[in-house]
């Protein structure tokens, strides 16, 4: 599925300064029923944003009006847990492009990127600085810099660099994706599984 | 590896794809959208079981979302020329019981399903591991993923395993010691005396619960007691073809002087009767044990609170004798034949505590069959509990079988997350031995005790 392309993005962020945030909370395995890849936005986070008679739970961030943009920055180990590629369209289907950690699971990482959302490591320290700067004004933007690799807190000037491999980084830029580099590979796939012993 | 690409991923071939009904309509959905057809057919296989009710199979699905995908899952494995075991297909069961079970897992290959407990098939000395949807689509349209190249840890247990401790038990205590974020970026290989000596059931068990850890998949080198179980499995090579690929299985070795990123090792003797008392899979103890305190667990203090708090407990606390509202066995992870009869071996006698509700689930229609000639279903059925029919169940409870809020469950399963078996559900990873003894006391029990009256 086509997503946006990804260069340079400048937006306030949303703060959850919670570890190990697992995919059961980023979508509930009961939402995970649909056949069609939409609407999943609107359960993000669901039992953390819900009553269980769907009023929303004011005292976490995405119900408070103060905290929006397209920038999720969590605790460290985020999205640990099942592979549901749910968990990544949730977070792109409510609006986020880009998610920030000190620290990812593999297989969440892997899907955001597969469907156009950015992943940015950054260190233990820049991290928490992060927060702080949220915490100190929610209108603070951040700026992430693709082509650069760099990620800028604006209000402070502070900044650190990211790894991605150069490749994802180009299906990114460019809006791309595996599926369309490995049909364009046929060929030589075909070889190798004449080759193969199973 | 069909191709090298210069500073990004690796292209794989896939030589075993597994499919269910909940990460593959999408996927189907993807490729009609594209123009594609799935190039390699005869390497997927598609089992129903995440969605699946675990009573009354017999009958139309009540879930009319549930209803869908299982009907998604069938039209589109029709469609393509896909294998099909849907609901009351004799073959059907959870998709990591039934692939080893038929002989389809087999050493050397590459095994990837739309599921992270994947990892369970590593237990045949296979590269196996979950993946999302993006990726099953491009198995299905290319039998290829494109993937970094992860760094390598061995974890060696070596020594005696001590009474009423299992594969359960010796998986979370490594995760335990490792935290469920320490194995991240990391493909393990389990080694020493303790794997050695496992049956494939207990190494499926600990390879499963690999990701639990962040690992990207976990491996165990084949040997004879991998070779007996495939070994005249529906799927598994006869005849001439049998001989050539053991010959080759059996180069499949770990160097001897072969290098890790990473090692561990640890001492078997020092490993209890676990269970969990937080909502992540590291967060586990020797049942004996009293909870630890937020410094000793090495995680930030608010998120450390905020699962004890979920869990209604508190630091320094025993769990011994806390009272258990539900008992669930099955799953990925323990719902093969050698957790039934575990299970049994303490039951036996004994009747189910009046207030605890039981979930007991094959992990396929092979096991509950097994589970019956074996006689464990009288066992069962004399101390008060039910069989249920396969299926993936409390598990993630995407089906009927839901734990209430704020209930406590002592569960076999995978993961104790907030609200993965229901919303506001309170889960207690552990054995079959220990959720047998919580089952029959109503409370959370040392199993050695249970065992140590037998002798007496």
């Amino acid at each position: 599925m086509a997503y946006d392309k990804f260069t340079v993005l400048k937006s306030t962020a949303v703060p959850m300064p919670i570890e190990n945030v697992d995919t059961d909370q980023i979508i509930p395995a009961r939402f995970l029923k649909a056949t069609e890849r939409k609407g999943f936005g609107d359960n993000l986070f669901r039992d953390w944003r819900y009553n269980n008679d769907n009023t929303p739970k004011k005292d976490f961030v995405l119900n408070n009006p103060l905290y929006t943009g397209k920038i999720l920055v969590g605790g460290k180990n985020f999205g640990s847990g099942s592979s549901r590629e749910h968990a990544a369209w949730a977070i792109y289907d409510y609006g986020f492009r880009c998610v920030v950690s000190s620290f990812f699971a593999d297989i969440f990482k892997n899907n955001s990127i597969n469907v156009g959302i950015l992943p940015v490591q950054v260190s233990e320290i820049f991290l928490d600085k992060i927060f702080t700067a949220i915490e100190a004004n929610p209108k603070n933007e951040i700026e992430i810099n693709l082509p650069e690799q760099t990620i800028t807190i604006l209000s402070t000037g502070e900044s650190e660099s990211f790894d991605i491999n150069g490749y994802k980084k180009n299906n990114l830029m460019n809006g791309y994706d595996d599926i369309d580099y490995l049909q364009a590979m046929k060929a030589d796939i075909r070889s190798f599984a004449a080759t193969s012993l199973y | 590896m069909v191709r090298k690409i210069e500073d990004g991923p690796d292209v794989f071939f896939i030589d075993r794809h597994f499919i269910h009904e909940v990460t593959s309509p999408v996927a189907f959905l993807g490729l009609e959208q594209r123009g594609l057809t799935v190039m390699f057919p005869g390497k997927t296989f598609a089992t129903a079981d995440h969605n699946t009710p675990t009573i009354n199979q017999h009958l139309p699905v009540q879930d009319p979302l549930s209803a869908n995908q299982l009907k998604a899952l069938e039209t589109n494995s029709g469609k393509y020329g896909i294998s099909h075991w849907g609901l009351g297909n004799p073959k059907n069961g959870i998709v990591h019981v039934v692939g080893p079970e038929n002989g389809i897992t087999q050493p050397g290959m590459t095994v990837v399903c739309g599921d992270s407990h994947t990892s369970t098939h590593g237990a045949f000395g296979a590269i196996a591991f979950g993946i999302g949807t993006s990726e099953v689509e491009m198995v299905l349209s290319s039998q290829c993923i494109m993937q970094p190249k992860p760094k390598k840890m061995r974890i060696s247990v070596n020594g005696r395993l001590g009474k009423a401790v299992t594969p359960k038990d010796v998986v979370l205590y490594i995760i335990s010691k490792l935290t469920a974020a320490g194995a991240t970026g990391y493909f393990v290989e389990y080694a020493g005396d303790v794997f050695e000596q496992m049956s494939m059931e207990g190494r499926m068990t600990v390879c499963n619960m690999s990701i639990e850890m962040g690992a990207r998949g976990g491996i165990i080198a084949p040997d004879e007691t991998t070779f007996a179980y495939i070994k005249g499995k529906d799927k598994a090579p006869k005849g001439e073809a049998w001989d050539t690929a053991l010959a080759y299985w059996k180069t499949l070795k770990t160097d001897d002087d072969a290098s890790f990123d990473r090692e561990y090792h640890f001492d078997a003797s020092d490993i209890e009767p676990m269970i969990t008392f937080g909502t992540n899979p590291g967060m586990g103890m020797g049942i004996s044990n009293r909870i630890p305190v937020s410094e000793e667990a090495g995680s930030g203090k608010s998120s450390y609170e905020k699962s004890l708090d979920y869990m209604g407990f508190r630091e320094e606390e025993s769990m011994l004798g806390k009272k258990v509202d539900y008992v669930f066995i099955g799953s990925c992870t323990n719902g093969r034949i050698e957790d039934f009869r575990a299970f049994a071996s303490i039951i036996k006698g004994r009747k189910k505590a009046d207030h605890v509700t039981a979930w007991i689930v094959p992990g396929s229609h092979v096991v509950e069959q097994q589970i019956k000639e074996e006689g464990i279903l009288d066992l069962l059925l004399d101390a008060g509990f039910q069989l249920r029919q396969p299926g993936c169940s409390a598990c993630l409870a995407m089906n009927d079988d839901k734990i209430p809020a704020g209930k406590y469950a002592v569960s076999t399963s995978n993961r104790n997350f907030e609200g993965r078996q229901g919303p506001g559900a309170r889960t207690m990873l552990a054995s079959p031995l220990v959720a047998a003894a919580a089952a029959v006391t109503g409370v959370v029990t040392d199993p050695r005790e249970l065992i140590a009256e037998e002798k007496v």
